[in-house]
């Protein structure tokens, strides 16, 4: 991404988050710790991890809807400037939606069966803005439908009359519908065949550059990140394990996490390759091992990766890894 | 030559949909499979790509006898398979295995991992032996990769990891010692990182123990970790079938070009022209007159409105049912 943008300040900044989960009589459970980035206006930064890796505690944090036993401990989450961890529950409730808004995983399921798509599109809008006007209300229901390619005459079809290609859409209008900022894609295109996912993701790379729309995209797939993404954050066991622009990620990784997601990722145009999976299991949080979460599973453990969780370091400026693999070329320099 | 392990000759499933009103007559079929023909060989795998509705499912089930045949037939170690009578079926059954998509679905929660694995060997009466049934059970869960065997046998399926899980679903088909497994969708709700384990889990099975594959998938990003031959489908019918290679590196059919083009690179170095069809696969009901691919075809002419093509071969091994194949060779080379 051009450093011009990078120089701008952030549309969305967070630093050092620690989110807890708690239940008593058990410690809690450490699930986010020290998340750090940055995500500029019209920006796409992809979120990548496996199961249980605390990227969908991250998206709900930043919503501000964690389930209750979810506790943030520490850290700061700015938007244009302003504290949202300090934001009452009102004066979050009147960003959310209008500010960031979400499309969620399994848009089967997440779309109300017995009323029509319009309707859903329509309460979407009048939950969160003052649009009394029946008439000016139903013009930006067939836009939003416009925008995502669905014929506006099909608002008035229920979901099950929808492919699931079609749902998808209809839930990108829905998160559409306040004209936010930000919209977080938690996993957009799974249970969905390659050729709808490949539409799917060009919708979203045009509603960004049509927009100036900023794109959080939470996925466990590399493939599709490298289809839409400026930037990757890498997430392993609840910490940042790499966060750079996506040609370090792919090209130049410096965490063996990160190289180890690649190499399990298979390639059509190299047929005869043997897929190379990583070992073992992602850590569980409330049995986090000593030191390096990714102990386990690494192939490059020495003595050290046993006794601390290494710090983030600064390969280059703009290119982070939390392995003490990296100090040496960081420096020793932290993040 | 001798006869593969599977021959699967003109297969057809129609599925009549039932009329609307009690006045309606006309009856409407849906075309899930419509002439198929392949062979698998011991050992071998083939790959079924296509999208939702391509009929790739439907065709499991039928060798399967899940779903009986419209027409056609099928031949699995000789014996024909298509019309046969239940204990015919069962006996076959044995020998071919089915694997499903979600390992959180398709396991018993009630169930420990022993009994689960245990159940195939009752259902067809064998090793009643208590030692031998152990011994088997074990085998089992040793070479789908969980290992110690006897530390998973207690467990429940919430106690395990989707990639465990799948292996798990695995274990209860090998128990059988079987000579095909049918796997549909065996990796896509897995996360990436599980996916390489179990697809080289397979192919590592088909080298060792000789088992063939069938694997269905609409992603042709997993097939070269595993497949031998893949054939592509399209509304029921086979478009391209051809060895891994020739079909991944010099696609012939505008289908399976389109397929190949979406599935993601895995660098952005390497983001390659999207051929995007637009909409879905259409209705299996009312089929496109001609070529069944050219509403949605980039390259189709008028011709491929009136004709429908039939698989003709432009290489070894390797079919394609497009009129304009040889023509679009000539052009690009």
């Amino acid at each position: 991404m051009p450093h011009a943008i990078l120089d701008r300040p952030p549309l969305l900044e967070v630093s050092h988050l620690d989110v807890d989960y708690v239940d008593p009589p058990h410690p809690p459970a450490a699930a986010l710790r020290g998340i750090t980035f940055t995500l500029q206006r019209g920006e796409a930064l992809g979120i990548v991890g496996e199961s249980g890796c605390g990227k969908s505690t991250l998206m709900l944090t930043l919503l501000r809807l964690l389930p209750a036993a979810g506790r943030i401990v520490a850290g700061s989450v700015r938007l244009d400037g302003v504290e949202l961890l300090d934001l009452d529950a009102r004066a979050m409730a009147a960003l959310r939606w209008k500010r960031i808004a979400m499309i969620f995983q399994g848009a089967m399921n997440a779309l109300n069966p017995v009323r029509t798509v319009g309707e859903q599109i329509a309460e979407a809008i009048r939950r969160h803005e003052d649009v009394t006007n029946r008439r000016a209300l139903d013009r930006r229901v067939s836009e939003l439908l416009d925008l995502v390619g669905i014929a506006a005459s099909r608002r008035e079809q229920y979901p099950f009359q929808y492919s699931g290609g079609m749902r998808q859409r209809a839930m990108i209008a829905m998160a559409l519908a306040c004209s936010p900022d930000i919209v977080i894609a938690d996993e957009p295109t799974t249970a969905l065949d390659v050729m709808i996912q490949a539409q799917i993701l060009q919708l979203l790379a045009d509603l960004r550059r049509q927009l100036q729309l900023s794109i959080l995209l939470v996925t466990h797939d590399l493939g599709i990140v490298a289809e839409l993404c400026d930037r990757v954050l890498v997430m392993y066991g609840g910490v940042m394990a790499e966060y750079a622009d996506a040609d370090t990620i792919y090209n130049g990784a410096a965490h063996p996490y990160t190289q180890a997601l690649l190499q399990a990722f298979p390639d059509p145009t190299q047929p005869a390759q043997k897929l190379a999976a990583i070992p073992g299991a992602p850590p569980r949080l409330t049995d986090l091992p000593p030191g390096c979460r990714f102990t386990p599973r690494c192939p490059h453990v020495f003595a050290r990766c046993h006794t601390a969780q290494p710090p983030l370091y600064a390969v280059t400026p703009a290119h982070q890894a939390s392995c003490f693999r990296a100090e040496t070329t960081s420096g020793g320099a932290h993040a | 030559m001798p006869e593969p392990l599977l021959r699967v000759r003109g297969v057809r499933k129609l599925f009549p949909i039932k009329a609307a009103g009690w006045r309606t007559h006309a009856q409407r079929v849906v075309h899930a499979v419509d002439d198929v023909n392949f062979d698998l060989g011991a050992g071998e795998a083939l790959a079924l790509v296509g999208e939702s509705g391509c009929g790739k499912s439907t065709l499991a089930l039928t060798l399967l006898g899940l779903e009986p045949l419209t027409a056609g037939s099928i031949r699995f170690e000789g014996q024909e398979l298509a019309g046969a009578p239940p204990e015919v079926w069962r006996l076959a059954r044995r020998h071919i295995q089915m694997i499903f998509q979600d390992p959180y679905e398709s396991l018993n929660p009630l169930m420990t991992v022993g009994e689960i694995v245990a159940e195939p060997l009752q259902v067809h009466k064998l090793a009643t032996a208590t030692e031998e049934r152990r011994r088997r059970i074990m085998a089992a869960l040793d070479d789908a990769g969980l290992k110690p065997a006897q530390h998973f046998m207690r467990r429940f399926p919430h106690e395990l990891s989707g990639g465990q899980r799948q292996r798990v679903a695995i274990a209860a088909a090998l128990v059988l010692e079987p000579r095909l497994l049918v796997a549909d969708e065996p990796v896509s709700m897995l996360d990436v990182s599980i996916r390489a384990e179990i697809l080289n889990l397979l192919a590592d099975l088909k080298v060792r123990r000789q088992i063939a594959v069938l694997f269905i998938t609409h992603d042709l990003g997993t097939v070269s970790a595993i497949a031998d031959r893949i054939a592509v489908m399209y509304l029921g019918r086979i478009v391209e079938i051809g060895a891994v290679n020739d079909v991944l590196t010099t696609p012939q059919h505008p289908y399976t070009q389109a397929l190949l083009s979406v599935v993601p690179a895995p660098n952005p170095r390497l983001r390659r022209q999207h051929i995007i069809l637009q909409g879905e696969t259409p209705d299996p009901v009312n089929l496109p007159a001609g070529c069944r691919f050219h509403p949605r075809c980039p390259v189709a002419i008028a011709r491929c409105h009136q004709v429908d093509p039939v698989l003709q071969a432009v290489g070894a091994g390797h079919a394609v049912a497009c009129i304009r194949t040889t023509e679009l060779r000539t052009n690009t080379l």
